[in-house]
């Protein structure tokens, strides 16, 4: 993993997927809500990407804006996401469902309910394969079958006449991995992958989607609310709260050491074994609901380190080393700057 | 932190909370639903008229149809405002007394439709009232208590949703009529059609709050109430009924149009509220007899109050389940 | 008083106190068999899956025992054994040395009742939603009969509302107001409405956020030093279970698997499956431990393997493991475990390190 520590690269050039001041807002009765609030990041060909945040964050709000599947009343209502420079976020519908399945695949929280409990699982791998490709059923039959024993799964050419219940949690959470990449999909965006599944199977997931989009050449947007799996998975990280990125940056620099005080907080207060703390580090009070969400930076009426800035100017991203950090803590020439936390 | 004098506790009392749970009801999404369904809101507005006539029909109505004595024959058989009546090779005009025409014995259908719709709600009501009651009540102590007592109340419902309504109805007044003497029978004749027809629709509340129950049972508020070591009757009437009443006002609404049309139908059928206090359904079946001899308003008039009035429900209990169910919005 | 003797020696450190809890041999069993008619047409005998099957362990007061494992274990089923929403089909729990067993009626349980209490884990059904917070934190003080004045019982609310941090106006408002941690702050603040001294937590963190976690174990740390609380604490979570415990048990397929002293479960892990599960967490120090992942998953708790219920995934299992159920043997640490291969001494630690492939 120590290569991976200066993945960062200066120019956006050869970029696989970019994202540029994305806004998705939902119009309610009461007002126009912001679920994302004009983030920007990118992520390199062949590279995992984590998206980290707590429930209402926006993470998953921004993975499905990126593949078009935003449940109405939600739209994209500023921004662009480009796909090897191509505009993907104003698409027809039948163009985006094209590179949904080719270009993009998907990997969801719930493994049982991606699949379809009706068909077997060599029919939804047979239907993917040929809606994109121009393989015959024998074809995308055999491709199937050497997809199944790929993710691991024993016996594959009895397994894939049987039923999606036939199968236990874990494995098919493997059967909906070779569904995503079932046609060599540039990206894979996986939302939660492995958050409904056991421990001991979760480990088990993380390695499999690792070793395969390296093998595949796949890069990964990996959401999840697990710092952990972050930690063993992704290379670069972007922290997300209220809908905007607080954090991006390689993974053992965020994670060691955090420089925005959310993060910051948010690594002290998760328990680890062997770490003997009477006291968790504790971030006081919880995320604003996005009706609201305070003016400024959206973290500080949390932030121990807040000053009057932080309370009418909404921060953005500064770089700082390999790091960039929305916190004015870090703006050029700022006093306050100290370097380190705690 | 210093505790401001605003903050000190302040129990509102019973008109504060009516205060606070009306400004409640119309912020809420109810109500929201409700002001963006333009069908809803004439289908209120025509519920709450038919509600208002029938509850104000003694002032309203222009003659005291229920009084036998004050018919005059001479009034008899009079067509409705703006019709002329052939009867009997004769032209009868109209008399700006009655505007929609009266029957063979001088009443004014009017007014009789005015009791009419009275007699009808107040069955309806009545039957739909006992209905959910005792069906709520059986459902939550089945769903609750399970095992024996839940497969013995839920085999009564199946053997009870074998019987068509009107069965009931018929079997029930057939009973009766031989073992009680006419006078009696007479008399007893409204509370045995609202049991008829209350008998009928129990199963819907019961096996709708069993299904809740069992679904709120199992929830961890129930849980904790036991764990506390609270009475399963208290749980069961403090904790479980109160979530489980959305469905029962959904189901209370759509069986009234139900029960009002099954009273209409068993009293067509001649089983139903005495001749002499005729509900929409008596008008109508009277009003038949004489429909071949070109006395048509007697039998259309009551039809559309009646179509109308049952739409009129129907579509507000089905707006009602849709607001209440919130997979729908 | 007797429970002030037990509190006072909890608080004085010693850990050879009268447990506040015992649980011996406790088992469950539930009837998943079809219905009558469909047996007797399909010649099928009754199913039963034993959920708890057999556990015994003790908790000594002012201490935090946990149970972990994965879905499926029976962990909760435990917990909810313990507080006696279910009855047990076997075995017996002895609180503060009475058996719970021998209480019949709610009026011979009332009295245990008020001294024992439970936080569940979705904190969006665990709150009656049509209840405003005050009634909700009330009920148990009503239930009991411990407070009638309606003023005193307003201060007591009040009380219990800041001693879970929130303010004593939040008494006025309704569930849905409240965010998650909020609304188990909520939950705990009934729970402790009337006195406890024993709280048995089912994964009271688990539909948390972490930054909300973390305040939420704080909390109840703090709760435990103040009030002399004796916790049951249920989670899937081996760091949390690591942070709050004193005592661990390790529990696959209903059966406690391993337990002792939370140091000595996290330092010297015994039972394969233990290890297991510790290997599994992930590894947030990016210390560049290698891990192996253990094949396999938890295999239905209706048709669970013969002897060992872990032999199928065990690196270590042979004939005697797929055949026999391990007794509990004592570990040179002063835990408990069960395992053919350690009570054979053919686990050594070149063994492990060979079979995890740490040559």
């Amino acid at each position: 993993m120590a290569e991976n520590t200066t993945r960062e690269k200066p120019a956006r050039k050869g970029a696989l997927l970019e994202v540029e001041n994305l806004r998705v807002e939902f119009p309610t009765r009461r007002g126009t809500l912001t679920a994302v609030d004009d983030i920007s990041f990118h992520i390199d060909e062949g590279e995992v990407l984590g998206v980290v945040g707590e429930s209402g964050a926006g993470k998953s709000m921004t993975g499905t804006a990126i593949i078009g599947l935003l449940e109405p009343p939600g739209r994209i209502a500023g921004g662009e996401i480009r796909l090897d420079g191509r505009r993907i976020d104003n698409l027809p519908y039948e163009k985006l469902r094209r590179i949904r399945g080719r270009e993009i695949g998907m990997v969801f929280q719930d493994p049982l309910t991606s699949l379809n409990p009706l068909y077997t699982v060599g029919h939804q791998l047979i239907e993917t394969i040929q809606t994109h490709t121009d393989m015959s059923e024998s074809q995308a039959r055999r491709r199937a079958i050497d997809l199944l024993a790929e993710v691991g799964i024993p016996a594959p050419e009895r397994r894939i006449d049987q039923y999606p219940h036939q199968f236990s949690g874990g494995m098919r959470q493997r059967v909906v991995i070779a569904l995503a990449l079932c046609v060599n999909p540039r990206l894979v965006i996986a939302d939660e992958p492995t958050t409904a599944l056991d421990v001991s199977i979760q480990a088990q997931i993380i390695k499999l989607l690792k070793k395969l989009c390296s093998e595949h050449g796949a890069a990964v947007m990996l959401i999840t609310h697990d710092m952990g799996v972050i930690a063993e998975t992704a290379d670069r990280v972007a922290v997300m709260y209220s809908g905007r990125i607080a954090e991006v940056g390689p993974v053992r620099e965020v994670i060691r050491n955090a420089k925005h005080p959310y993060t910051h907080g948010l690594m002290g207060s998760i328990p680890m074994v062997g770490h003997d703390l009477d006291r968790l580090t504790q971030i006081e009070g919880s995320m604003p609901r996005l009706t609201e969400i305070p003016t400024g930076c959206p973290f500080n009426p949390r932030c121990p380190k807040v000053f009057e800035r932080c309370r009418h100017e909404r921060p953005e991203l500064i770089a700082v080393e390999d790091t960039r950090v929305a916190c004015w803590l870090y703006e050029e020439g700022e006093q306050r700057r100290t370097g380190s936390h705690g | 932190m210093a505790i401001a004098p605003e903050e000190i506790q302040v129990s509102p009392g019973l008109f504060g909370r009516v205060i606070d749970g009306g400004r409640r009801f119309f912020d809420g999404d109810i109500f929201y639903a409700f002001k963006k369904s333009p069908l809803t809101i004439a289908a209120f507005v025509v519920t709450v008229l038919m509600f208002a006539i029938a509850l104000s029909a003694h002032w309203l109505a222009p003659f005291d149809t229920m009084n036998l004595s004050s018919l005059n024959l001479m009034d008899a058989r009079l067509p409705p405002i703006g019709w002329q009546f052939n009867d009997g090779g004769m032209m009868v005009d109209p008399d700006p007394r009655f505007l929609l025409g009266t029957d063979e014995q001088g009443r004014d259908l009017l007014s009789a439709m005015m009791f009419g719709l009275q007699i009808s709600l107040e069955v309806g009501f009545a039957s739909v009232i006992l209905a959910a009651v005792f069906g709520t009540l059986l459902g939550l102590v089945s769903g609750y208590a399970g095992g024996r007592v839940d497969s013995f109340i839920m085999r009564v419902a199946d053997v009870q949703l074998t019987f068509p309504a009107i069965l009931i109805a018929l079997l029930i007044d057939g009973a009766t009529r031989t073992m009680m003497d006419p006078d009696t029978h007479q008399a007893f004749k409204l509370p045995i059609l609202i049991l008829a027809i209350a008998a009928s629709q129990w199963v819907n509340f019961a096996r709708t709050v069993r299904g809740s129950t069992l679904v709120e049972k199992n929830k961890e508020y129930v849980q904790a109430a036991r764990v506390i070591g609270i009475r399963p009757s208290l749980i069961m009437i403090r904790h479980v009924l109160p979530n489980v009443l959305g469905p029962v006002l959904v189901i209370a609404t759509l069986s009234l149009a139900i029960a009002i049309l099954t009273e209409a139908t068993l009293s067509f059928l001649g089983v139903g509220v005495p001749a002499t206090e005729p509900s929409l359904g008596t008008l109508i079946r009277l009003g038949q007899n004489v429909l071949f001899s070109g006395m048509w308003w007697l039998t259309i008039y009551p039809s559309l109050v009646l179509v109308i009035l049952v739409l009129a429900v129907n579509l507000l209990g089905d707006w009602l389940r849709d607001a209440l169910n919130p997979r729908l919005r | 008083m007797a429970d002030a003797a037990v509190a006072q020696a909890a608080r004085s450190g010693t850990d050879d106190v009268r447990p506040l809890v015992r649980v011996e041999g406790l088992a469950k069993h539930f009837d998943v068999s079809p219905p009558w008619l469909t047996r007797v047409l399909r010649h099928e005998d009754r199913t039963l899956v034993r959920a708890v099957d057999g556990v015994s362990f003790d908790i000594p007061a002012g201490r935090t025992f946990s149970l972990v494992g994965e879905s499926g274990c029976g962990k909760s089923t435990v917990a909810r054994l313990v507080v006696g929403l279910y009855n047990p089909t076997a075995g017996e729990v002895e609180f503060d040395g009475v058996s719970m067993a021998n209480l019949k009626s709610r009026r011979e349980m009332a009295p245990i009742r008020k001294r024992l209490q439970m936080i569940f884990q979705d904190p969006y059904a665990s709150l009656n939603p049509r209840w405003r917070v005050a009634d909700i934190v009330a009920e148990p003080l009503r239930a009991h009969g411990l407070m009638t004045d309606r003023r005193a019982i307003q201060k007591r609310v009040g009380e219990l509302l800041e001693l879970v941090r929130l303010s004593a106006r939040d008494g006025e408002k309704f569930p849905h107001e409240f965010s998650g941690g909020q609304r188990q702050r909520i939950s705990i603040a009934r729970a402790l409405a009337s006195n406890p001294e024993f709280l048995v937590c089912d994964e009271p963190t688990s539909a948390l956020d972490v930054s909300v976690q973390a305040q939420i174990l704080n909390l109840m740390k703090d709760l435990q030093r103040e009030l002399g609380l004796t916790y049951l604490f249920i989670s899937h979570d081996l760091a949390v279970v690591y942070h709050i415990s004193d005592y661990v048990g390790v529990m696959y397929l209903g059966r406690l698997v391993e337990w002792g002293t939370a140091r000595d479960i996290f330092r010297r892990p015994q039972h394969p499956y233990t290890r297991m599960l510790l290997d599994a967490i992930p590894d947030l120090e990016m210390s560049g431990r290698q891990r192996i992942p253990v094949a396999g998953e938890v295999p239905s708790p209706i048709h669970p393997p013969s002897g060992c219920h872990f032999h199928p995934r065990c690196p270590f299992a042979n004939e005697r493991c797929k055949a026999e159920e391990p007794k509990a043997i004592a570990t040179p640490a002063g835990g408990k475990v069960r395992c053919h291969a350690i009570e054979e001494g053919r686990l050594t630690e070149e063994v492990v390190q060979h079979a995890l492939g740490r040559d």
